[in-house]
């Protein structure tokens, strides 16, 4: 019956085989064969990335759950609080079916967050499609996509009734047949409330509880773990359904039996199902856990021990009950309608052991089967900088057209469409709506407020994975700073390719680098995150794209700041220099169709200065408004400031720049650089405070009420109607997925 | 005066209401479970919005025969008042309790956005704190908002003064462009006919509080604490 085919098709080596017959002392039965095979997936093993993992700054005085402990790590926001938060991706599932894989990305990591014993208070989400214009087959291929990734995570997150209050979706022909879908989620907790995911106390019994298990999504992580092909519709069976009622009674029945003390330990069913749960328990608890099968609420009859172990049913936890409260437990779950059962029990073995009634259909020592997969460190190819920018090779753009075209890129044109499609005000923490440069959320709860924030450029790590990446944690920081906010922690989703490839694998490593690096420069430590590899389609790997969702914390409301202009006369403030690099910019790709060039460079000790200064500055209440500046440059910056308010305002101003080409004043992405507003009464005093303390500032212009951006630099001098800017930059995307 | 907040499974603006209400000087709310039969000691009762039972079927299909709905429809026929927002307008509409229904947005997305409402009638108990003609500032958030009524429903809820509360625009006209779900005569909120009971689909615990941008809400709950 275990054939090498049979093997194979299980996505074992032939070594990793010899290794689980190692472990158990004989050859693996056919249901035990599968169960290794999804907990040595990369999806759960993070066998390709974890040497690559360790490198991630994960300590912090902050931190009081560290990253890879349990579902989620916890990060300490003060007066006994705490928030737990995490980016997951369904990118596989979504290319297959976009609305049920998105719907139940953002069910799954919602049950990372209340698995922890948090509530869960808000959403974000990080997408990636291919090309949506245009009417070639592929272009409208995108836009089903695209739409239905934005209608499953409306459903769920809507009906369940968290807000999804900010995110980013970029476009770009590498995601052609792989988009992405990174689903961020944050609660919070009190210090004392904080669950674990352990199988502790011999004897206690173990309960399932939450939806009954069917056949979808039958070895998910699996699939999750291979390159899209065009047989991988095939796959469709590997997509779980998601039901956001049942979650929201899940999650309402899970936080009110954390809070009864009747648990000893919780773990949702995510990857790999009741496989997952059950070893990973065992194994934190330093425990065995026996369940039967029979006792698993199914929904459908003759289902074999090996789908009811693989299967990834949504809307299902795990729980070990301390013995003698199973009548309170009981009640809870009826209180909310939940089928539920005793299923099991904790024992002291070390086994992972799955009965069938009487007969054992598994037993594998289980901190060997969860903790043990094979690691690996995959070849990777030699680095190669990228070609210097010859701008000699490069026409300077018309450039009063270049910035319509720039704001009607669908990667830079304002997402209302989207966002309006999720519920982002319940809850009433929303203070600061989508669109601008972070969300800003008051946790009622706590009486907190945070600013948080999701980033990746993938051009520039496309260009130099190690720059992108730091640049991806710099940019959420600094999007906090522009807040008022000072990050707190982050979490990542790396999405690369094939690791097997060499090129990819350079790519991963580089950027992991890079980011570590920058997370201790910001003091930002990793509190957990996603891994998600063999991003491919027929036309070959994605774009390297290492996101980063970032938290902040505002100390006062007081301290709010949005990037829109606020009012006729105020002095506007670039800090930071003009900058000149235009490699790997959206000027490039937008206009010249390329992605050429190093990205900018990071100078980390101007970036910091930048930050502090710009959060001194709100917390003094000097800044109006704030925005960063990133795709598009300078221009694109001051155009979203003048018209993402709630009505247009005009801007005239004069970038000092010694460029004979105005393409590179107005476009180039030079980092460490912040647009602000202030009151001309506090103009003066703003710039002696930057000069002060060394950070390069200059006075470019003011705001007024008229209808025009005016610029000029370079020796020329442009005006844009702010009517025909808005109509370009904020009806692109409705015009293309409505039209 | 104590509100009642009532707690369907899937409802989810159960504790925005709470804590909205909460904070308005002379009003306290608490929960009422769906199974509770017994709605003595409150004054008011709030059917909150979510996605009761799923919304499977037909949205507030299935709430309105849930237990405590028996009770609120006793509480109603004797006078007292009941206002249901969003799901929960769904549900008075479900109930009988109000006319109509509310169908699929016109555009087929779930619209969450800042929208302007005219105030039609101020001699209302859910609206005497404002002003005829006032433009209220309140947050919608839904899919199925759409109100639908035949002509004949809708000549009886203009003579009888039942619409309380239209979309309109910054002037106050009650525009097409203005009509963010395509409900009919730009509905957003009505009353009954004993006019005790009023369903909107606009989110009025969203907007009591600056620094969510609008304290417009209040305006409602002020009315119905004022009588």
């Amino acid at each position: 019956m275990i054939t090498p085919d049979v093997i194979a098709k299980h996505g074992i080596t032939p070594e990793e085989y010899e290794r689980i017959r190692e472990i158990l002392g004989r050859d693996p039965n056919f249901t035990e064969l599968g169960v290794f095979s999804v907990m040595w997936s990369e999806h759960c093993s993070y066998k390709n990335s974890k040497l690559e993992l360790k490198k991630f700054p994960t300590t912090g005085p902050r931190v009081l759950v560290k990253a890879g402990e349990e579902n989620a790590g916890v990060i300490d926001i003060g007066d006994g609080w705490a928030i737990a938060f995490k980016m997951e991706s369904h990118n596989h599932p979504s290319a297959v079916e976009p609305f049920q894989g998105a719907a139940t990305g953002v069910g799954g990591i919602i049950r990372d967050i209340f698995t922890m014993g948090a509530r869960p208070v808000f959403s974000m989400n990080s997408l990636r499609f291919g090309d949506i214009r245009g009417d070639s087959a592929e272009a409208r291929t995108n836009r089903r996509l695209f739409a239905g990734v934005v209608a499953g995570i409306s459903h769920y997150g809507n009906c369940i009734g968290i807000p999804t209050i900010g995110g980013e979706v970029y476009f770009d022909d590498s995601y052609a047949g792989n988009p992405l879908v990174n689903v961020f989620c944050l609660g919070v907790l009190r210090h004392d409330q904080i669950a674990r995911g352990g199988a502790v106390g011999i004897g206690n019994p173990v309960f399932y509880v939450g939806a009954e298990t069917g056949r979808d999504g039958l070895a998910g992580a699996a699939f999750a773990s291979r390159e899209l092909t065009e047989e991988s519709k095939e796959d469709r069976p590997a997509v779980q359904v998601g039901d956001p009622f049942r979650e929201k009674l899940l999650l309402e029945a899970c936080l009110e039996l954390l809070a009864s003390g009747c648990a000893a330990g919780i773990q949702d069913m995510g990857a790999a199902g009741l496989t997952c749960s059950t070893c990973e328990t065992a194994s934190r608890g330093g425990t065995g856990v026996e369940i039967d099968v029979n006792l698993v609420p199914k929904r459908e009859a003759g289902m074999t021990p090996y789908e009811i172990l693989l299967s990834e049913s949504q809307e299902r936890m795990l729980v070990i009950v301390n013995k003698g409260e199973e009548d309170k437990v009981r009640a809870i779950f009826e209180k909310w309608d939940l089928p539920y059962a005793e299923v099991g029990v904790v024992n002291d073995d070390g086994m992972m052991r799955v009965r069938e009634g009487d007969s054992t259909a598994v037993e594998i020592p289980a901190r060997k089967l969860a903790d043990d997969a094979p690691l690996y460190s995959r070849e990777a190819a030699e680095k190669r900088p990228p070609a210097p920018l010859d701008l000699a090779q490069i026409p300077e753009a018309d450039c009063l057209a270049a910035l319509p075209t720039l704001l009607s890129h669908p990667s830079i044109a304002s997402k209302r469409w989207v966002w309006r499609q999720y519920d982002h005000m319940v809850r009433l923490g929303a203070t600061v709506l989508p669109g601008s440069d972070a969300a800003v959320f008051i946790v009622r709860e706590a009486n907190k407020i945070l600013a948080a924030s999701t980033d990746c450029n993938a051009i520039y790590c496309r260009q130099d994975p190690r720059e992108g990446a730091k640049i991806a944690v710099a940019e959420a920081a600094r999007n906090i700073a522009c807040t008022g906010a000072v990050p707190l922690a982050l979490t990542d989703n790396l999405n690369f390719g094939n690791p097997h490839k060499p090129e990819n694998f350079l790519q991963l490593r580089e950027a992991v680098e890079g980011m570590a690096e920058a997370c201790r420069k910001f003091d930002t430590p990793v509190t957990g995150g996603n891994v998600s590899l063999y991003n491919e389609s027929p036309a070959g790997a994605i774009d390297p794209t290492p996101t980063v969702g970032m938290v902040g914390i505002v100390e006062d409301p007081k301290h709010i700041t949005t990037q829109f202009f606020k009012a006729d006369g105020d002095v506007i403030i670039l800090i930071g220099e003009p900058g000149d690099e235009l490699g790997a910019s959206h000027y490039l790709l937008a206009i010249h169709g390329l992605k050429a060039g190093p990205p900018p460079r990071l100078d980390y000790d101007r970036e910091l200065a930048v930050q502090n200064a710009v959060r001194s500055l709100i917390r003094m209440e000097l800044v109006a408004s704030a925005h960063d500046c990133a795709e598009g440059g300078l221009a694109v910056t001051l155009a979203e400031s003048c018209m993402s308010g709630e009505k247009n305002l005009g801007a005239c101003v004069e970038i000092p720049s010694g460029a004979t080409r105005a393409d590179i004043p107005l476009f180039n992405e030079s980092q460490s650089r912040i647009v602000i507003s202030v009151k001309p009464a506090e103009a003066a005093g703003v710039l002696s405070f930057l000069a002060e303390r060394g950070v390069p500032a200059s006075q470019v212009g003011t705001v007024n009420c008229g209808n025009n951006l005016d610029i000029s630099t370079a020796g020329k001098s442009f005006s844009w109607p702010l009517d025909e800017l808005g109509e370009t930059w904020g009806s692109t995307i409705s015009r293309l997925m409505e039209d | 005066m104590k509100f009642a907040v009532l707690r369907f499974p899937g409802s989810n603006c159960d504790q925005d209401c709470i804590h909205a209400l909460n904070a308005i000087p002379g009003a306290s709310a608490d929960y009422v479970w769906h199974k509770d039969t017994s709605l003595a000691g409150f004054d008011a009762v709030v059917v909150p919005g979510g996605f009761s039972y799923g919304d499977y079927l037909r949205c507030g299909a299935i709430a309105r025969f849930s237990p405590v709905m028996k009770s609120v429809k006793e509480f109603a026929n004797a006078g007292g008042p009941v206002i249901g927002i969003c799901n929960g307008f769904q549900i008075l509409c479900e109930s009988g309790l109000l006319p109509g229904a509310l169908v699929r947005n016109r555009g087929l997305h779930f619209v969450c956005e800042h929208v302007n409402l005219r105030v039609e009638q101020h001699d209302s108990r859910f609206t005497n704190a404002a002003w005829t003609g006032q433009i209220l500032n309140i947050p919608i958030a839904h899919g199925e908002g759409c109100y639908f009524a035949e002509d004949e429903t809708l000549e009886r809820l203009r003579i009888n003064g039942q619409v309380l509360l239209r979309y309109c625009d910054e002037q106050g006209r009650a525009a097409d462009e203005a009509n963010p779900n395509g409900s009919r005569e730009n509905i957003a909120g009505i009353r009954n006919e004993a006019g005790n009971v009023f369903g909107l689909m606009p989110h009025p615990e969203r907007a009591c509080d600056p620094l969510l941008g609008s304290t417009d809400g209040l305006h409602i709950f002020k009315s119905i604490l004022k009588g």
